[in-house]
C-alpha cells in the first residue's frame, strides 16, 4: 500500500495518530466501514446478520473487480471508462452463447472479446499515445454499439443466464459463503501480491510515478500499457460474468451503473488518479464501503434523489478527508 | 485555437501572409473546418434535396451539445475538467421548465436570468469544492454529478414543465434568409457574449496561464485559486445556457442527465483543446460538434443501422485523436 512505498521521514514532528493514519491508510477506511455498519445496525436493529454479510459481499464483488481494473489503470495515471461497456458485453455474450455452446465455451468467447477490446485500448493508449480518457470513452461507444447490433441479430435466439453462472455469481454454499469468492479471492490475491512482488506490478507504479524516468531507465512503456489494458478488459469481463450470475439477467447496459462507483471505490480507497500511488487493498474496502452505504441509504428509506445527493456528498467528503490525512504536508 | 489566439497582429504583413501564418499555426482547426465543408458536400451529394430545413434541424440538435462543449472547454483550458456538466444541464433545464410552466411572458425573462445565475452558482460551488478539498477535479465533479442529478430529480420528478412561446421561438426557424438557422445564430451570440470579453480580459489570460503552467502563473502573480473557481463558475454559467437550450428545444425539462458530459469531452478534444490545459478555444469545439452531428445525420441518410453510428462515432473520435497525437509527435521530432 501507499505509505509503505513512500519514504516517510519519520523524524518529522507531528501528532502521533496522524502519522499512524498516514502510514496505514487502510485503518481510517476500516474504521469508516465499521461506523457505517454500526449506523446501519442502529437504524434498523437486527439487519446485520450472516445473511446480510453474505449478500453485501456478493454485491460488492462485481464492483470490486471493476474497481480493480480502475485501480491498476489509475496507478499508471490512466483510467478505464470502458469497463462498464465491456462487462455488459461479457454478460450478454455469455447469456446468448451458452444455450448453443455450453457455459464454458461461452465464457471463453466472452473473455476473448473482452481481451480484444482491452488490446485495442492498450494499443491506442500505449502505442498511439491517445489520452486514456478519450481512448476508453471511444471504446465504450464502440463496444456499446457493437453489442446493440449483436443484440438485434441474436434477438431470436434469446438469452438465458446458464445455471452454472448463476450459481457462481449469485449462489452461496456452506450456509452463506458466496460462491463468487471462488473468482474473487484468487483474483484479489493475484493483484495484491502481483502489485507488490512482481516486476510488472512495480512497473505500473514506476510508469505512473514518472513516465520519463522509467522510459530512460529502459522500461518499454507501450508494452506495459498494452498488457495493462488487456488485463483491465479481462477483469471487466470477469465482473460481467459475476454480475450476470448475480442479477440473472444480461443486457447491453447491465453494468453501466457500476462505472462511476468503480472510479469512486478506487479513489476513496486511496489510489491517486495522477498515478504512482495507491493499491488494491484500499479499493476492496472502498467497494465494501460504497455497497454498505447504498444499503444504508436504502434502509433509511430515503427517496431516490436524496440518496443520490448523499451518495455524491459522502464520496466527496471521504475523498477530501483521505487527501488531508495522507497528504505529505 | 484560432478564436483564443489574441488577434493576430498582422500590421504590415499582407493578408496572404497572415492567412499562411493562420494555416500554419492552426493546422488542426483548418483541417477540422475542411472536414466540415467536405461533410457538407458529401451530405448534399447523398441527399440532393438537403435543404435549409435540414440545416435548421441540424443546428437545433447541435445547440445543447455545442453549449456543453463550450462549457467544458473553459474549465479544461484552465487545467481542470468538469464531469458534472450533464447533471448541471439537467438541473437548470428542469428548473427553467418548472418555473416557466405557469408564468407570463415577462416573468419568463426573469426565469431565464435566474436560471443563468443558478448555473453560475452551481459552477462556483464546484470550483470552491475543487479548490478547498484538494481532491482531483475529476473526482470532485464526478461526485457532484450525483448531487446535481439528485437535486434535478427533487425539482421535477418526471419529465414535464413547460416553456414560454417566445422562448421556444428563439431557436426555431431562421433569421433573415432561410439558410441561417436561428439556433446557430443564438449559439454564436451566446458564445460571443461570454468568450470575446473573457479572451480580452485579465481573467481570460489568467485562465490560460494556470492551465499551461500553474506554478509559473502563481509566481507571476496570478491568484490561482480564485481563477480556478472563476473558470468553474463560467462553466456552470455556460452549462446553464445548455440547460436552457434543452428546455427551449424540447419545450419541457427532463431530470435524467443526457450524454452531454461525455459528448462535451469528445467535442473539445476533437476541437483542439488540450486535456492537459492551457490550449484551445471556443470555435474548434463548436465546429467539432457540427462535424459529429453531420456524420450522424449522413449515416442516417445512408440507412446505416443507428447502432453502427454509435460504433463509428467512437471510432472516429479515437482515430482523429490518434492522428492528432501522431502529428504532434512528428512535429516535435522534426
Amino acid at each position: 500500500m501507499t505509505a509503505m512505498e513512500q519514504p516517510v521521514s519519520g523524524t518529522r514532528p507531528g501528532n502521533g495518530w496522524r502519522r499512524v493514519l498516514r502510514d496505514r491508510p487502510l485503518v481510517p477506511l476500516l474504521i469508516l466501514l465499521l461506523v457505517l455498519i454500526t449506523v446501519l445496525q442502529v437504524a434498523q436493529p437486527g439487519i446485520v446478520s450472516v445473511d446480510w454479510v453474505s449478500s453485501t459481499i456478493r454485491f460488492a464483488i462485481p464492483l470490486a473487480i471493476l474497481a480493480a481494473a480502475q485501480t491498476l489503470t489509475m496507478l499508471t495515471a490512466g483510467i478505464d471508462l470502458s469497463v462498464a461497456a465491456i462487462a455488459s458485453m461479457s454478460a450478454y455474450i455469455i447469456a446468448t452463447q451458452s444455450p448453443e455452446q455450453g457455459p464454458l465455451v461461452a465464457v471463453l468467447i466472452a473473455l476473448a472479446a473482452c481481451a480484444v477490446a482491452g488490446l485495442v485500448n492498450g494499443i491506442g493508449v500505449g502505442v498511439f499515445r491517445v489520452h486514456p480518457l478519450i481512448m476508453t470513452l471511444g471504446m465504450s461507444l464502440v463496444v456499446l454499439g457493437l453489442v446493440t447490433v449483436y443484440q438485434r441479430i441474436m434477438v431470436s435466439a434469446g438469452s438465458r443466464v446458464p445455471e452454472a453462472i448463476a450459481w457462481l455469481g449469485g449462489g452461496t454454499s456452506l450456509g452463506g459463503v458466496p460462491n463468487s469468492l471462488l473468482i474473487f479471492v484468487p483474483l484479489a490475491t493475484l493483484i495484491l501480491v502481483g502489485l507488490r512482488r512482481s516486476g510488472f506490478g512495480r512497473l505500473l507504479y514506476a510508469v505512473g510515478d514518472n513516465e520519463v524516468a522509467s522510459r530512460l531507465a529502459g522500461v518499454r512503456i507501450w508494452q506495459v500499457l498494452t498488457v495493462l489494458y488487456v488485463l483491465s478488459g479481462l477483469m471487466a469481463g470477469l465482473a460481467g460474468l459475476v454480475l450476470a450470475g448475480l442479477t440473472n439477467a444480461a443486457s447491453a447496459t447491465l453494468a453501466d451503473r457500476y462505472l462511476l462507483p468503480s472510479v469512486a471505490a478506487a479513489v476513496i480507497g486511496g489510489t491517486s488518479i495522477f498515478g504512482g500511488r495507491g493499491g488494491y487493498a484500499g479499493t476492496i474496502v472502498g467497494a465494501l464501503i460504497l455497497t454498505v452505504l447504498t444499503t444504508l441509504l436504502t434502509v433509511l428509506s430515503m427517496p431516490e434523489p436524496v440518496r443520490q445527493i448523499l451518495f455524491g456528498l459522502i464520496i466527496l467528503a471521504v475523498a477530501a478527508a483521505y487527501t488531508r490525512i495522507t497528504e505529505e504536508s | 485555437m484560432s478564436a483564443a489566439a489574441p488577434a493576430v497582429s498582422g500590421n504590415g504583413a499582407g493578408i496572404a501572409d497572415a492567412l499562411r501564418r493562420f494555416v500554419r499555426r492552426d493546422t488542426w482547426f483548418v483541417a477540422l473546418l475542411a472536414l466540415l465543408v467536405a461533410l457538407l458536400v458529401v451530405t448534399k451529394l447523398i441527399r440532393p434535396n438537403y435543404g435549409s430545413f435540414d440545416l435548421g434541424s441540424l443546428a437545433i440538435a447541435a445547440l445543447p451539445v455545442a453549449l456543453a462543449a463550450v462549457a467544458q472547454a473553459i474549465v479544461v483550458i484552465s487545467g481542470g475538467i468538469d464531469l458534472s456538466i450533464g447533471s448541471m444541464m439537467a438541473l437548470t433545464s428542469v428548473t427553467a421548465a418548472r418555473l416557466m410552466q405557469d408564468s407570463s411572458d415577462p416573468m419568463a425573462i426573469v426565469v431565464v436570468i435566474g436560471v443563468l445565475l443558478i448555473g453560475l452558482l452551481l459552477g462556483l460551488i464546484n470550483g470552491a469544492l475543487v479548490v478547498a478539498s484538494r481532491v482531483p477535479d475529476i473526482v470532485v465533479t464526478l461526485a457532484m454529478s450525483y448531487v446535481w442529478a439528485g437535486v434535478a430529480l427533487l425539482v421535477l420528478g418526471t419529465p414535464g414543465g413547460g416553456a414560454a412561446d417566445w422562448f421556444k421561438d428563439l431557436s426555431r426557424g431562421s433569421l433573415l434568409i432561410e439558410w441561417i438557422p436561428k439556433a446557430l445564430v443564438l449559439l454564436l451570440v451566446v458564445v460571443a457574449v461570454v468568450w470575446i470579453p473573457l479572451a480580452r480580459s485579465r481573467l481570460g489570460l489568467s485562465i490560460f496561464a494556470i492551465g499551461s503552467n500553474r506554478l509559473a502563473a502563481f509566481r507571476s502573480g496570478v491568484d490561482v485559486a480564485r481563477t480556478r473557481i472563476a473558470a468553474y463558475a463560467l462553466t456552470g454559467l455556460l452549462a446553464a445556457t445548455g440547460g436552457l437550450a434543452l428546455t427551449m428545444t424540447t419545450g419541457i425539462g427532463t431530470p435524467i442527465p443526457g450524454p452531454y458530459t461525455l459528448l462535451s469531452v469528445a467535442a473539445i478534444v476533437l476541437g483542439g483543446v488540450s486535456l492537459a490545459g492551457g490550449r484551445g478555444g471556443m470555435i474548434g469545439p463548436i465546429v467539432a460538434v457540427f462535424v459529429l452531428a453531420l456524420i450522424r445525420a449522413d449515416l442516417t441518410f445512408l440507412g446505416v443501422d443507428p447502432n453502427f453510428t454509435t460504433v463509428l462515432q467512437g471510432v472516429i473520435m479515437v482515430v482523429v485523436v490518434m492522428i492528432g497525437a501522431f502529428l504532434t509527435l512528428r512535429r516535435r521530432s522534426a
